[in-house]
């Protein structure tokens, strides 16, 4: 990683290089071999780079090492070592020399589907799947053209494997002997690209490129960046968002020897802060706490999670905006009481808390900048350093650090963290200033999943089915006032707000579904599966209320109720009901078996958990999952984020699972009063198995998440006899 | 400012800090050594989980006014001691990593588990593992590595 | 808060020796040297009654309890919660590898990082439990009981019992707590350690008497 943040820190030049040449390419993906020559003829007569621009997908290096940019951030979940896959698959590629490496922030490097550099959506896979499989064959193919030339062959009569062309007479030259040639081959427009019977790596389980550097301590994390001179900041941020100081009294802080300075800064929430730069962490930590702040709250509204539920049922009492309204509104009506259900559900904010806490170091040099940054979203870091800054975004130099976790936190549209690195980097010029947010600040930082309620009346029909529907959703707008709101908000509904309900897989004739977006001082933001945390979790609970109800075989219900084209959650309900018949039909005493089922981001996900009651907990033996994800690209990536991801969400169901705010202060500061899942809370094992298919990938980050809450519960359901509609889940 | 002698990975260091500075930033920022992650430094993660003296220890909570002659090992040295090596071979033939940020801290925890109990239970390691947070969640995976190390102790 | 809540302590053994066991302090004072066999002397066991009552109220203090559970985890705080971050007994009460005590106490308090320490930080084994499997507090005659059953106690009559509450590090400790990660003091026991044990003493001196209800 060392090596790849150095070689990518004086590139403006390739930079420039790099517009010119992708002039010539259509759809804004540039197709290139950037090798030790200059890229084109009419670069000849120019200074040849030193280095090679940021920008290239591949780059063959004399020793053969194959070095493979990841147009997108790794934290977690597998692009490090799935993209490079794909591109080396179709490549033919030597597995064992292809290093990967994490792209700094270039056009050439955005989302194909999105049209920016980031990650979300569960979308890594399913957006450049095709993107480097043609990147592979490309480059495959101008290495053959290269061959070819030299032996004086026709291009099809040569053939490659492991990094080596072969020809003719037992002609044979290797990647690295052919690279130099192969730059100057043209570029094709078109080239076929393998059929699935021939691929050597994708859909084989491959383990990890970045494994090794994480189990011995040598991989630097953003956090870990040490550049000669560098300075450590820290912000005392306001209580309440928004609020100001009203007094600071540094005196004492500015005594702590290697304190730089202290200044107020501007935070997004339009309030202000105090930061503090040192010499180190420990010292700005220590200034930090000796910093006697008087704030001012006027005007400023000091949200309170008592008054916001109260609020937020109360909304949730008269239909909102509309998300859907199928069959007929007044359905209910011809429903006896005795065979309704009214629900209520509460959702409380959620922290991110990725394991390695925020931070971005920013060095200004007066009419450029350079950013290192472990970020989600660099196209709008980038250009939010530059606007701070009083730069171009070209002029800002971003480059993608490994990530500890992120889960949505990194992913920020108002890319707030990397504002105030910058007014703080701009008041430190030539000095690279590394902010770091403190996990204090990151649990009472606000970004949270929003709080939610939902409210459900359910007119279940003779046959023990739904008939009518009627299903309000009360919380924030994830997506209001960002670049997002067109794409997301429609009729004053915010998809993000009622995805995996509006668009529900069961088949329910008479639906009406509505939502009201209310305005909070508290910032929020997308949450490892965003909506489908909420929705799956009521939609899953209430079907398996409906289906006890009407005492039928919860899976058999499910699949009664499915719609006829909701093939991957089907396939998924089979996979897993055998899977897990074996385990399922000789229960202990005591345990039970909850299911689930959840299509999002494309991937049809059922689970099977076994759960027993363990000190008023709900324990966790065992997950079965099926999923649908497409073609998997590497079954080893899946298997991961499904084990590991159904941990994650049982985030939801943790006792001190929730933030909560009173009279403007979130309550928790740090992991002892929000506290995510430990092993002890998270399933003992989880085997997963891969519904198989050659469909189109689809996402895997984020799937996971939303089955395994409601499976618990409806667990417990069996075992306690109640329902559960509150979260976090403070007693069992 | 006070000067301390330390023992880091057998290596003699010395460095001059504030007699409060946790040992966690005085790997981190004095002796440029980051495998040693800083999660929370409330010792509610133990991502910063080092070895003193051989016992795992919340590196985050422990000043280095502490430490005393105590020796340290942080990841980076785990490798040259048998159970470390196996410990991290094991977590990368399971391919337990994800993100990776937590795992130096989940190593140097299994790894003093193992050396006291080389044929843990399920519950040994629920306990052993009970204090270290993977937010990625990976904790089938670490279970399943820890048990391969196992298998693989003489 | 913490000072005054002690204050009042004292106040109210001060008043309770002071009135209905005037005749007790009035024959301690004049048979000082004779105590140590006065179980036989009710006047000299009433006196070391009431200074076990004293001892029982920093005993049960959350300073003392906390590590005298019944369960397999030490408590934290003046409410006396769970220690958070999973912490278990282990089998030498020391929790377990990976997590044991010394993951965090040291052998001192750590006043930058609020985390308490002193010598050896570690549980009261089971036997010297002071709460039961509910962590509710035993009663004065239980705790008392338990106390001085050299079965249970390490085999610790008077004297050694006096001399642990003297010396015994973890026991000094709660009468120097530090303070915890925000800056605040942690609550003291409501006897200074000096009265502590000068209570232990009488109440040795009087043959470590218990009550007698449950």
């Amino acid at each position: 990683m060392t090596a790849a943040i150095s070689t990518a820190n004086d590139l403006l030049l390739g930079r420039r290089s790099f517009i010119r040449a992708s002039a010539t390419v259509a759809g804004g993906m540039l197709i290139s071999l950037y090798l030790d020559l200059p890229l084109t003829a009419q670069e000849a007569g120019q200074a040849k780079p030193q280095t090679y621009p940021p920008d290239a997908f591949v780059h063959i290096n004399p020793d053969g090492k194959i070095i493979i940019q990841v147009n997108r951030l790794e934290f977690g979940q597998g692009v490090h070592t799935s993209l490079p896959m794909i591109l080396a698959d179709e490549m033919d590629a030597d597995w064992s020399h292809v290093v990967a490496e994490l792209a700094p922030a270039a056009d050439v490097y955005r989302d194909p589907v999105y049209g920016i550099q980031m990650v979300g959506g569960s979308g890594s896979i399913a957006h450049s799947f095709q993107q480097y499989r043609e990147l592979g064959a490309k480059t495959r193919a101008m290495l053959i053209a290269a061959a070819a030339d030299q032996w004086k062959v026709r291009a099809n009569e040569c053939r490659t494997e492991a990094s080596v062309v072969r020809g003719p007479g037992g002609r044979s030259a290797t990647y690295a002997d052919l690279a130099d040639a192969a730059a100057h081959m043209t570029v094709p427009e078109t080239v076929p690209l393998k059929n699935s019977g021939d691929f050597r790596l994708v859909g084989k389980k491959t383990r990890r490129l970045d494994s090794r550097p994480k189990c011995n301590g040598s991989l630097k994390f953003g956090l870990d960046l040490d550049l000669p001179g560098m300075k450590v900041a820290l912000v005392a941020h306001p209580p309440t968002f928004g609020a100001s100081p009203k007094s600071v009294d540094d005196k004492e802080a500015r005594s702590i020897p290697g304190v730089a300075d202290i200044f107020e800064i501007p935070t997004v929430s339009k309030g202000t802060a105090v930061t503090v730069v040192a010499d180190k962490f420990w010292t700005a930590k220590q200034a930090r706490d000796l910093l006697k702040i008087e704030w001012d709250f006027t005007g400023v509204e000091r949200a309170d999670s008592q008054q916001l539920w109260t609020k937020y049922k109360e909304l949730a009492r008269t239909p909102g905006n509309v998300a859907v309204a199928s069959g007929d509104d007044k359905a209910m009506g011809g429903i006896p009481a005795t065979n309704r259900i009214v629900a209520e559900y509460e959702f409380p904010y959620l922290a991110h808390s990725p394991m390695e806490p925020l931070n971005t170091t920013i060095r200004f040099d007066g009419d450029r900048a350079e950013v290192w940054a472990g970020s989600q979203f660099q196209t709008f870091d980038q250009a939010a350093v530059a606007e701070v800054l009083a730069l171009k975004p070209d002029q800002v130099t971003f480059h993608t650090e490994m990530a500890g976790g992120g889960f949505g936190r990194r992913a920020v549209p108002d890319s707030h963290v990397q504002r105030e690195a910058a007014a703080i980097a701009k008041r430190f010029a030539g000095t690279p200033v590394k902010l770091v947010w403190t996990r204090e600040d990151d649990v009472q930082g606000g970004y949270y999943r929003p709080m939610h309620v939902h409210r459900v009346e359910i007119g279940i029909g003779a046959d023990g089915l739904p008939f009518a529907w009627h299903h309000v959703i009360v919380g924030q707008s994830i997506t209001a006032g960002t670049p997002f709101t067109p794409m997301t908000i429609k009729n004053g509904v915010d998809e993000t707000a009622v995805e995996g309900t509006a668009d529900t897989h069961y088949e329910i004739p008479n639906f009406h579904v509505s939502a009201h977006h209310p305005t909070v001082n508290v910032p929020v933001l997308w949450w490892r599966s965003v909506g489908h945390t909420h929705n799956a979790f009521v939609m899953e609970t209430l079907i398996d209320e409906l289906a006890a109800r009407a005492k039928v075989d919860p899976i058999a219900y499910r699949r009664k109720l499915l719609k006829a084209d909701a093939k991957k959650l089907r396939g998924a309900l089979d996979v897993m009901e055998a899977k897990s018949a074996a385990w399922r039909t000789k229960l202990s005493k005591g345990h039970a078996v909850g299911f689930a089922c959840h299509e999002s981001f494309g991937t049809g996900v059922a689970c099977a958990v076994d759960v027993s009651i363990e000190n008023k907990r709900p324990k966790i033996h065992r997950v079965t999952v099926a999923v649908d994800p497409g073609l998997a690209v590497n079954p080893l990536t899946v298997e991961s984020q499904f084990q590991a991801g159904v941990a994650f969400g049982v985030s939801q169901l943790m006792a001190k699972g929730a933030i909560t705010l009173k009279d403007g202060r979130v309550e928790q500061r740090n992991f002892d009063g929000y506290t995510p899942p430990y092993i002890t809370d998270a399933p003992v094992a989880v085997d997963v198995h891969i519904v198989p298919s050659a469909e189109k990938p689809t996402g895997c980050g984020e799937p996971p998440v939303p089955v395994i809450s409601p499976a618990v519960v409806n667990a417990l359901s069996q075992l306690t006899g109640k329902r559960y509609r509150t979260l976090p889940l403070v007693s069992v | 400012m006070e000067t301390y002698k330390l023992t880091v990975n057998g290596q003699p260091k010395e460095v001059t800090v504030n007699s409060g500075t946790p040992l966690l930033w005085v790997l981190r920022e004095e002796l440029k050594m980051t495998g040693t992650k800083y999660g929370c430094g409330i010792a509610a993660c133990g991502a910063c989980t080092v070895h003193l003296a051989g016992v795992a220890t919340r590196s985050c909570v422990v000043p280095v006014s502490l430490i005393g002659d105590r020796p340290i090992v942080t990841i980076e040295g785990i490798g040259q001691d048998p159970v470390g090596r196996l410990v991290q071979d094991a977590w990368v033939s399971e391919d337990v990593v994800q993100c990776g940020y937590c795992q130096s801290g989940q190593i140097m925890g299994a790894v003093a588990l193992l050396k006291s109990t080389p044929k843990p239970t399920d519950a040994n390691i629920e306990e052993s593992m009970g204090g270290n947070i993977c937010r990625c969640g990976t904790y089938p995976r670490i279970r399943q590595a820890i048990k391969t190390a196992s298998r693989q102790l003489k | 808060m913490v000072r005054s809540g002690r204050a009042m302590v004292r106040l109210f053994f001060f008043v309770l020796v002071g009135c209905a066991e005037w005749s007790a302090t009035l024959a301690g004072a004049q048979g000082q040297g004779l105590s140590s066999k006065g179980t036989d002397n009710p006047t000299t066991r009433d006196a070391g009654l009431v200074a076990w009552q004293q001892v029982y109220s920093v005993l049960t203090h959350p300073r003392c309890i906390n590590c005298h559970t019944a369960t397999n985890y030490p408590q934290q705080g003046d409410d006396r919660h769970r220690h958070l971050v999973n912490v278990v007994r282990g089998t030498e009460d020391k929790g377990v590898p990976g997590l044991n005590c010394a993951t965090c106490h040291q052998g001192a308090n750590a006043d930058s990082t609020g985390v308490p320490g002193a010598p050896n930080w570690h549980l009261a084994p089971l036997s010297m439990k002071w709460q039961d499997l509910n962590d509710k507090i035993l009663s004065s005659a239980e705790v008392c009981r338990s106390i001085t059953d050299r079965s249970k106690n390490h085999n610790l009559d008077g004297t050694g019992l006096l001399k642990h509450h003297a010396e015994e590090p973890l026991v000094r400790w709660a009468f120097q707590p530090g303070h915890s990660r925000d800056g605040t003091a942690r609550a003291l026991p409501p006897l200074t350690h000096d009265e502590f044990v000068a209570a232990t003493r009488t109440w040795v001196e009087a043959g470590t008497p218990c009550p007698q209800k449950r």
